[in-house]
């Protein structure tokens, strides 16, 4: 759902602004997309519509010892020069700050050249970087600032979709509820949708801001204290983006684990709204209820 | 590694064949190799004492796709000791068929995909004069490099961002299959940068190319190779 609350972006901009004001490192490279959301600045540099060089740029910028921070819609930020994040950043050895807005489709109409629901698949791919995905615009502050303090290389999923009230920030995941029949992990904004479809199911529900990296010991130590090992994934992004790593952490644990998420097997040529795409992908509470009672409430599950 | 005495150019051949072999004369053909020279040899503000000084100048070697005359240079000012030649491209050595800056000492990039030097140079230039360094940016692109549209993105950003101390040296081989009508600097003069065309095996044509004046805007050097040589 969409609040009335300041935006996610806003937050990102507002902080970094903030944080620039003493931290002479800190500089914003930019192609256009929010070129009028931050104010001049000689360390706020808009290149035009130029990805490749924007993130060239920002590796360049982290050469010469400065803490760059990439900015722009996430397709033009993830993947038309996912070959400059390659080697620009993680070949040289170098870090920053990517964040990306625009999450898997907060803007349908647009149409599928303004969705990358692969996102986090695509920096799986490479290693050595951290991925924060908010659920609450009160969220997005300490991220960003524990991103600017930092020398690592991080990825932060902003979007317009986003929980009521905020969690706490942590590095880990968070419980948001206790249940004897499994583990529910909720990632960023999926986190009211989630709680909505599990109110009458006995599962803990953990709460995820930091997805890379994966808090295998979270997950492990939720699933040992319920009385089954299964584990369902629900994450706004492409489904199973995370299921390797949970199988992972599970692979001394007999289990089952299922992942929703943003569906890989068709493009999805349609437009309407961000909620017309939820229910498309099983990611509206009524598409995750289905999937919960599947998985939990089936008496053969129970049993 | 031990301290390494400084070589000149005539013990270049030398280092070349630890490389390529005694017989072979490859280093004669290396595109690169005179405008590394004079770059190292009279232009750049750099040495192997000081490769993490915030201040030296940057060399950043874009055209990673040939690097012995690189190794060579490297290998003749200091930077590696000789006998790591002897081993290149092996398991355990620094040195690949494209350089890696995590593993070559005094390596400013790690490039072998072409089209990323220039955009990271604008990036460092830009940094560096954000922290009122004087500090200049070198790139060495190909003629044929500048096929990736990459390059073009830069070009016109920089020019656009007067990063004048900024200098791009394209070797030109003319070894793109489509070539540049009107020659290579014209890319660069129409997006406000100043050019110098010169003969990239003349050492002093190169020396006065890198070090002229340019005011206000990055500086683009054409050094022409003859055709087909590497």
């Amino acid at each position: 759902m969409t609040g009335a609350t300041t935006s996610m972006r806003q937050v990102f901009v507002d902080t970094v602004e903030d944080v620039m004001r003493h931290d002479p490192r800190v500089v914003v490279v930019l192609a256009e997309i929010s070129r009028d959301a931050f104010a001049r600045h000689e360390r706020v540099i808009n290149v035009g519509i130029r990805e490749q060089a924007m993130v060239g740029v920002g590796g360049g910028l982290a050469l010469s010892g400065m803490r760059p921070v990439v900015h722009t819609y996430a397709p033009f930020l993830v993947e038309r020069p996912f070959e400059q994040i390659k080697l620009d950043f993680g070949h040289q050895d170098v870090g920053g700050v990517l964040v990306g807005i625009g999450g898997s489709y907060d803007d349908p109409a647009w149409g599928r050249t303004h969705q990358a629901p692969g996102d986090v698949a695509l920096f799986d791919t490479l290693p050595g970087w951290a991925v924060r995905v908010p659920g609450h615009p009160d969220e997005v502050e300490p991220i960003v600032r524990d991103a600017l303090r930092r020398d690592d290389r991080i990825y932060i999923r902003l979007s317009l979709r986003q929980n009521a009230a905020p969690n706490p920030v942590v590095e880990g995941f968070t419980e948001v509820r206790r249940g004897g029949q499994g583990v529910v992990v909720a990632v960023g904004p999926m986190l009211d949708t989630v709680l909505e479809a599990t109110r009458d199911v006995d599962v803990t529900v953990l709460y995820a801001t930091t997805v890379r990296p994966f808090d295998a010991a979270g997950l492990q130590a939720a699933v040992h204290q319920a009385d089954q090992a299964d584990v369902l994934l629900v994450e706004p992004y492409l489904e199973g983006t995370s299921a390797h790593l949970a199988a992972e952490a599970l692979a001394d644990v007999p289990h089952r684990l299922r992942s929703l998420g943003v569906r890989r097997d068709a493009e999805l040529r349609a437009y309407g709204t961000a909620e017309d795409h939820d229910s498309a992908h099983d990611l509206d509470v009524l598409g995750i209820a289905a999937a919960v009672r599947r998985m939990f409430g089936h008496p053969a599950a129970a049993a | 590694m031990a301290v390494m005495g400084k070589s000149g150019f005539a013990d270049i051949p030398a280092l070349f064949g630890r490389m390529t072999g005694d017989e072979k004369h490859e280093w004669a053909a290396a595109s690169t190799l005179d405008v590394l020279w004079v770059l190292y040899d009279r232009v750049l503000d750099v040495s192997p004492d000081r490769v993490d000084d915030p201040d030296r100048d940057r060399f950043l070697l874009s055209k990673g796709h040939g690097p012995m005359a690189y190794y060579a240079v490297l290998a003749a000012k200091g930077y590696l000791d000789p006998s790591t030649l002897d081993t290149w491209t092996e398991w355990d050595s620094p040195l690949g068929l494209h350089p890696d800056r995590v593993l070559v000492k005094g390596a400013e990039i790690g490039s072998g995909s072409l089209g990323h030097g220039l955009p990271i140079a604008v990036g460092t230039a830009l940094g560096l004069r954000l922290q009122g360094r004087t500090a200049r940016t070198f790139v060495l692109v190909g003629d044929a490099e500048l096929d990736e549209g990459s390059n073009h993105e830069a070009i016109a950003l920089a020019g656009r961002l007067g990063l004048d101390r900024l200098v791009t040296v394209v070797v030109d081989n003319a070894s793109g299959t489509y070539g540049w009508p009107g020659g290579v600097a014209k890319r660069f003069e129409v997006e406000g940068w100043q050019t110098s065309t010169v003969d990239g095996r003349d050492h002093d044509a190169l020396h006065g190319a890198f070090t002229r004046e340019h005011t206000g805007r990055p500086l683009a050097v054409v050094a022409e190779i003859g055709k087909g040589e590497r």
